[in-house]
């Protein structure tokens, strides 16, 4: 038999994490664990934790209890090991498309290293850009762009810097339809291509379907034996599928196994009226795991 | 559609030749109503002091501008000129910087702002003037008195301003530089500092009016020269024909110092036009 994974195995590595605001709890006892080069997707109704989750594994706000790894080590305040692609916000205004790509470089080298290496650095940023297929706007600055070129010119702009887990909160949320599906491709595409480990949070379970090798769905619909208070309970982790990575062609969206799945997830995570028992959530996926506390399992009831 | 109006109502599309003509209406309403005026007291009183014919006001720009001064050589309205600007550059110029790094800090660490927002909110509430004999007392009577009056006026508004600037400016943008190797010094000054200049030079435009109160203020009570020294002078002898020249003229240079900057920051920022 294989030997258990242990904490330092994994990428990123979260256990018994909690987060309230006020007297309301909103992620409850998370997790979760993720491998090198997976696409995870993390989807659920709205407003149940799901950006907070991603926000906390990004430094930006702290968890009340519990650890997260990232190689081993404490997660701790943002750095360099996590890149972050968020809906807005995510592109310097004063900056052109270039100067944005080349800000990690700039940043990380000083005056004299940044002047020898212009040359060499530029190329670099103009081949991520060309990646991108923004090559020919490296001179123009956000504003003038559209919101899927400035949701690309960002995608570059964090890669650059190869983050060892790329962080996207609702990176397509704004876009229109038509856009969005031309970035799922793109973004399958670019992952496949660098080998990438991304921890991508959507509201749209299609896209998530569509997108992750692995899904989580985060939610609030679920029962233990807490009892029925709503207010001491947040958000878990009620399914973790496993998503054999299919060709990144979108008629996959029409499959009938496809369909089956949004089907279930749905049930799962996004109908208030289905409860599912902690214990029986559908943790199928083989890094999953769950460390139920005394009173979510009712044993200390006994 | 209908045509639109040329000028009344919300709808309306003044021509570009038009929109020039109309705002020169006020300047020449104004100029006619002054010449008239100054006509009707001279018809009157042919010595009146008070509103100089255009001849008087010519001949007076023509002597104060133009002409040297016997005893010492100057022109008076260039000299009190470069005398009034350096005193109004110097305070605006410090109080720029200062506000700048202040504001910056202020906005972006939490335990800066815990110290000293609460005493700065408290310091600008105090009038400026009224503190001008506590400086003549302590820094004298000489130019660091004016310059740290106008300092002292302008510092305080800068910094909130920039202050708010940063506050607007989403906390994302922080995060997202650090994660691309930024230091918390890189934060403040090649992140944040390059956005926050172009609202520097437009909180400096708005604070240009209250530095020339200040400087004619401190130059109206102790100076030898400059260009409130002067117009405070001559008030004695009901000069008007200086006086008149030299609002006009204070009231030009602000103008353009105002177009000056309006233009540097459509020149040097061009995202922030946007």
């Amino acid at each position: 038999m294989q030997t258990p994974k242990r904490a330092n195995d994994y990428l990123l590595h979260i256990e018994d994490l909690y987060k309230s605001y006020g007297n309301k709890l909103i992620l409850d006892n998370i997790d979760l664990s993720v491998t090198s080069g997976e696409l995870c997707t993390v989807v659920g109704p709205s407003g149940c934790g799901k950006s907070t989750l991603l926000r906390i594994i990004l430094g930006q706000e702290a968890q009340d209890r519990g650890h997260i790894h990232i190689d081993g080590k404490p997660a701790d305040f943002p750095d360099t090991r996590r890149g972050i692609v968020y809906q807005r916000y995510s592109l310097f205004p004063n900056l052109t498309v270039l100067d944005n790509t080349l800000l990690g470089f700039n940043l990380r080298h000083n005056w004299w290293q940044r002047r020898r290496q212009r040359k060499q650095f530029e190329q670099q940023a103009l081949h991520y850009l060309s990646r991108v297929r923004l090559e020919e706007h490296a001179g123009k600055y956000p504003h003038e762009l559209s919101g899927g070129m400035q949701q690309r010119a960002a995608i570059a702009q964090a890669l650059i810097m190869r983050p060892r887990i790329l962080l996207m909160d609702e990176p397509f949320g704004a876009l229109d339809p038509q856009t969005r599906e031309d970035m799922q491709l793109f973004l399958l595409e670019l992952w496949e291509q660098e080998k990438m480990t991304i921890f991508f949070v959507t509201h749209d379970l299609e896209e998530a379907a569509y997108l992750g090798t692995r899904i989580f769905v985060l939610s609030r619909f679920y029962s233990d034996e807490r009892g029925h208070d709503e207010q001491q309970r947040g958000a878990k982790i009620v399914a973790d599928h496993h998503l054999p990575q299919v060709a990144s062609a979108s008629d996959i969206k029409k499959q009938p196994a496809f369909i089956e799945l949004l089907e279930s997830i749905r049930r799962a995570g996004f109908d208030p009226d289905v409860l599912q028992h902690a214990r029986e959530f559908n943790l199928q996926h083989p890094d999953a795991f769950q460390t139920l506390t005394d009173s979510e399992t009712g044993i200390d009831k006994i | 559609m209908r045509k639109p109006p040329l000028l009344l109502g919300l709808h309306a599309r003044p021509g570009k030749y038009l929109k020039w003509l109309l705002a020169a209406v006020p300047f020449i309403l104004v100029a006619v109503i002054y010449v008239t005026a100054a006509h009707i007291r001279h018809a009157e009183n042919p010595r009146d002091k008070l509103l100089p014919t255009p001849t008087a006001l010519s001949q007076s720009v023509h002597k104060l501008a133009f002409s040297a001064n016997k005893r010492t050589g100057e022109y008076m309205l260039w000299s009190d000129t470069a005398a009034s600007l350096k005193r109004l550059f110097s305070g605006i110029i410090l109080a720029a910087i200062a506000g700048l790094l202040l504001g910056l800090n202020l906005g972006l660490f939490p335990g800066f702002n815990a110290v000293f927002y609460s005493f700065l909110t408290f310091f600008s509430m105090i009038p400026p003037l009224a503190i001008l004999p506590i400086l003549f007392i302590v820094v004298g009577i000489d130019e660091a008195a004016k310059i740290t009056l106008i300092f002292i006026g302008v510092f305080p508004l800068i910094a909130r301003d920039t202050y708010l600037a940063v506050k607007s400016l989403p906390q994302e943008q922080v995060t997202k530089a650090i994660t691309l190797g930024a230091s918390q010094l890189d934060v403040v000054y090649r992140v944040i500092l390059p956005q926050i200049m172009p609202r520097l030079i437009n909180s400096v435009r708005l604070s240009l009016g209250a530095a020339w109160l200040f400087l004619i203020a401190a130059e109206a009570i102790a100076a030898a020269d400059g260009l409130g020294y002067r117009i405070f002078l001559v008030r004695r002898y009901l000069a008007m024909d200086i006086i008149l020249p030299y609002v006009l003229w204070i009231t030009l240079l602000g103008f353009c110092f105002d177009w000056l900057l309006r233009q540097l920051n459509n020149r040097l920022f061009r995202w922030y036009q946007a």
